[in-house]
């Protein structure tokens, strides 16, 4: 049953991402992956949020929403295959320094969300 | 082929607007997000220890993504079924397979080196991963072929 509610909000994760990247892809410029960028960092930030909001033993989160929320929703919405594909794309195409710097970029800026987030679930809890 | 899709040039701009390649989408993004949630509830990781679970599916979704769109575009113009595959297969089944947001919060719980070295180690495979599933495709699906 959780498994089944992980897949439905997976696919929902998904369609958002795909929706969400096109719409900031008709009003970007340059080829820095902008939306891939927004979606690993949202993602993270609110994965971060529900991972600290169930340490802290948050009563409106059970362990089915954490996980439908977070590995279905999250999961399915944020992409590691993408940001990778597009790692290499930069490096072979505009260059080595920007594609490595984009690499970097979405780590950095998501560990930061994650941990902000987990810092928010905690005062939520 | 039961969906109709948009022939003008330029419509590829509008294709999340489209109910059945947002379908599609959907249906992908639910498969692979379940494989992954089985996968890591049958290959649990223990505390403080390098998460290989999430490791080797984001690599090995990196590959396979890599290879996929290489081949589509090698294959053929983005229509008809190649382009139900880049979003089905693409965005959706190896887009929720592979994830971002669990490799940043398994990496707020690791002690400081190996979080750097999951970190560092991620980024660099999952870019040799992607790299390698490119240069798969290219020695592999001739250009203009239409299969």
């Amino acid at each position: 049953m959780t498994t089944l509610l992980i897949a439905l909000f997976g696919g929902a994760g998904a369609v958002s991402r795909f929706v969400l990247d096109a719409e900031v892809r008709r009003r970007a410029r340059g080829s820095f992956p902008v939306g891939t960028f927004i979606i690993n960092v949202l993602g993270s930030f609110v994965l971060g949020a529900l991972t600290g909001a169930f340490t802290h033993h948050a009563g409106w989160l059970s362990p089915t929403a954490k996980d439908t929320l977070g590995t279905g929703l999250c999961g399915g919405f944020t992409t590691f295959s993408t940001a990778s594909v597009e790692t290499v794309r930069l490096w072979l195409t505009t260059g080595k320094a920007v594609g490595a710097r984009y690499a970097v970029a979405t780590a950095l800026v998501s560990l930061l969300a994650a941990f902000a987030g987990i810092a928010l679930g905690g005062v939520l809890a | 082929m039961a969906v109709t899709l948009p022939r003008r040039r330029g419509s590829i701009v509008h294709a999340h607007r489209d109910p059945a390649l947002l379908g599609t989408v959907f249906v992908g993004g639910a498969i692979g997000t379940a494989i992954r949630s089985l996968l890591e509830d049958a290959f649990t990781v223990p505390k403080d220890s390098w998460p290989w679970t999430t490791f080797a599916i984001n690599v090995v979704g990196a590959f396979v993504l890599g290879f996929l769109l290489e081949g589509l575009v090698r294959s053929g113009m983005d229509t008809g079924y190649r382009r139900l595959a880049r979003l089905g297969i693409g965005t959706g089944v190896l887009g929720g397979f592979t994830t971002y947001s669990t490799f940043m919060v398994e990496t707020t719980k690791l002690p400081w080196a190996l979080a750097i070295s999951y970190v560092v180690g991620s980024l660099a495979i999952g870019a040799l991963g992607a790299w390698l599933g490119i240069r798969t495709a290219k020695s592999l699906v001739r250009v203009g072929e239409t299969a």
